[in-house]
């Protein structure tokens, strides 16, 4: 299939989801409740559920899986890498620390922003640590320090989290662990406003900078050769992606699995080609998570199963069969 | 001749006045004082130890490291004064390896040497389609389009990589020992599309370690020796037997291929008198 195809067919995809996952849940609701809903019309208990339940986390559901998705592909064509995603330079690390802190300090409890603002304080101090701790000796970013500073601050911010949990209650501890496995439960259109703000323009920026991410698979010598302002675009695509893993992070928790399989599974599909792999990596990582999600609400309902389970039970066995195809046919995932 | 060294003649597609690079923390520059030119539409070949500096000149006369003293310059301008995309149309560079992160075909690896031609949304023109099209052809790599690098032999990958480099459109292209790995055939191949392209006029800049192809393809020979030039000019001024016995410390000895009518250089064995003649393998 060509790369439009594959778009459009993402792109329908994405709406249907976004339909399914509205009308399933602990209630279930017909399309036609749904649409109803939507315009304002209708059953009252229907309207509350679509409109300030299901519709914001739907919402949520496609920003955070396609954000997470295009950060992990810009992280892995940066790094040179095939095992980066998003988390792997300690965002995750320096967003939990700050949510761990706000559930230790009773700030959560007392005020619904602070969670997601102490997270994203967090993450936005991992990603100037590490840029900082990159280029300390050098001017230039050398992506293997950036690799190592990214896991040593990672470390850090671990034992952090190690620390604040041994002295705080088990009901703290309890919320802490669950915040960390990912929940797109606490969605409302205040998040989702915000969450937008940071990822359309940071996924606009990154899908402009696919055809110098191209480049840095061949090598930054190369690159440079070639035209590519490389020491920029290093910068740029490391601080918009960490941004977008930010913004998702400190609304959803740490959703993992999403940002590395997603990548790779349409890379398997269509090539290495960035300015096909970013767009369809944010379609389908949106399908994906919304498609996890609506999986974690119904499947022990009225419980809610962890997403990032089910993301990796469902990821897992789909990209072993992709791997498998593709090692088949000659083009496995390294080079 | 070696006094031929005004960096900024006219007619030098490459020049280097005084150029001294020196990496951080080593203990000797890699290039010290290096005076050349290379004069538009020649080829030029750039020979000497491993070690010697051929890579870090290449280098530092794009801009690539940084200068610790004085100056090099592409098409008469200082190579500071480049912005890199626009640098990308004139030189094409081949360096000594490279491995992409991900599975890539021969077409698209090509196709990026269009990369300096194109705004960050624009698809491929059929100016650049033709230009990717020719290059292809002119390294007989139109068959491979559509294979995948790891699919290749290496003689291939080296072709895929030259024809990368000539889809630049570029009026020069730095090679950095391209046919290391290659056999005969391969090798000829691409030294004759070489010669051929610095023929139609495209200036060719190339570092090799092969002495007699270097004397009868290119125009001009540079020989390093631990960052300073040791010879340059016409092969036959560079190639003299005492040169390249100090240069290389190994008995060599140069006489006339009567095939070619080039110098011919042949490395003797030890036994007579490297031990000797130098007395210990390592250097002063």
């Amino acid at each position: 299939m060509k790369p439009i195809t594959w778009g459009a067919l993402l792109g329908l995809a994405v709406v249907l989801v976004f339909l399914l996952s509205i009308r399933l849940g602990s209630v279930d609701l017909s399309t036609g409740e749904v649409f109803a809903a939507l315009l304002g019309e209708g059953d009252i208990n229907a309207r509350r559920i679509v409109v300030e339940l299901r519709a914001p986390r739907a919402l949520m559901a496609i920003l955070v899986g396609g954000g997470l998705s295009l950060s992990g592909a810009v992280f892995q064509a940066l790094l040179r890498n095939p095992l980066a995603e998003p988390y792997i330079l300690g965002i995750s690390g320096g967003a939990a620390t700050g949510a761990v802190l706000a559930l230790a300090m009773g700030l959560a409890a007392s005020l619904s922003w602070a969670l997601p603002a102490a997270a994203f304080a967090g993450a936005l101090l991992a990603i100037v640590l590490v840029l900082r701790v990159a280029t300390a000796a050098d001017d230039r970013v050398d992506v293997r320090v950036l690799l190592l500073a990214g896991v040593v601050v990672g470390a850090f911010f671990a034992a952090c989290i190690s620390f604040v949990l041994s002295i705080s209650d088990a009901r703290t501890m309890r919320s802490a662990v669950l915040w960390m496995m990912g929940s797109l439960a606490g969605s409302d259109w205040r998040t989702v406003l915000m969450v937008t703000l940071y990822t359309l323009p940071a996924a606009i920026a990154l899908l402009g900078l696919a055809r110098p991410l191209n480049l840095l698979l061949i090598g930054e010598e190369t690159a440079g050769y070639l035209g590519a302002n490389v020491e920029r675009v290093k910068r740029i695509a490391y601080v918009l992606a960490s941004l977008l893993t930010a913004a998702g992070v400190a609304a959803t928790g740490v959703i993992g699995f999403v940002g590395l399989i997603v990548p790779h599974s349409i890379r398997l599909l269509v090539g290495a080609d960035y300015r096909v792999l970013l767009p369809l990596s944010f379609l389908a990582g949106a399908v994906f998570l919304t498609l996890a999600d609506v999986v974690a609400r119904t499947v022990m309902s009225p419980a809610e199963v962890p997403i990032g389970v089910i993301t990796a039970f469902v990821g897992v066995p789909l990209f072993l069969l992709l791997l498998r195809r593709s090692i088949g046919a000659g083009t496995g995932i390294g080079a | 001749m070696a006094t031929e060294s005004s960096a900024s003649n006219g007619s030098a597609a490459l020049g280097a006045t005084e150029l001294r690079v020196h990496y951080p923390n080593a203990s000797a520059p890699a290039l010290d004082s290096v005076s050349m030119t290379v004069p538009r539409g020649s080829f030029y070949a750039v020979l000497g130890p491993n070690g010697s500096g051929k890579s870090t000149l290449l280098r530092a006369l794009l801009g690539m490291v940084p200068h610790a003293a004085g100056q090099a310059q592409v098409f008469g301008r200082p190579v500071s004064d480049w912005d890199r995309r626009a640098l990308a149309r004139e030189a094409g560079v081949v360096t000594q390896s490279e491995s992409v992160a991900f599975p890539m075909t021969v077409r698209e690896l090509v196709a990026m040497g269009r990369y300096p031609y194109l705004g960050p949304l624009q698809s491929e023109t059929p100016t650049d389609k033709e230009a990717i099209s020719k290059a292809m052809r002119m390294c007989d790599i139109e068959n491979l389009a559509q294979r995948f690098l790891s699919t290749l032999s290496g003689g291939e990958i080296q072709r895929t990589r030259v024809a990368r480099a000539l889809a630049q459109e570029p009026n020069v292209l730095l090679l950095d020992e391209p046919t290391a790995s290659l056999d005969v055939r391969h090798e000829m191949e691409i030294l004759e599309l070489l010669r051929a392209s610095a023929d139609d006029g495209m200036t060719v800049f190339l570092i090799t370690h092969h002495l007699d192809l270097a004397a009868r393809f290119a125009d001009r020979l540079l020989l390093l020796d631990r960052g300073r030039v040791a010879a340059e000019g016409q092969p036959q001024e560079v190639l003299r037997e005492e040169t390249l016995k100090r240069v290389y410390e190994w008995p060599i000895s140069v006489s006339n291929d009567p095939a070619t009518g080039m110098p011919r250089v042949t490395p003797l064995s030890t036994s007579s008198g490297f031990s000797t003649s130098s007395g210990s393998g390592s250097r002063p």
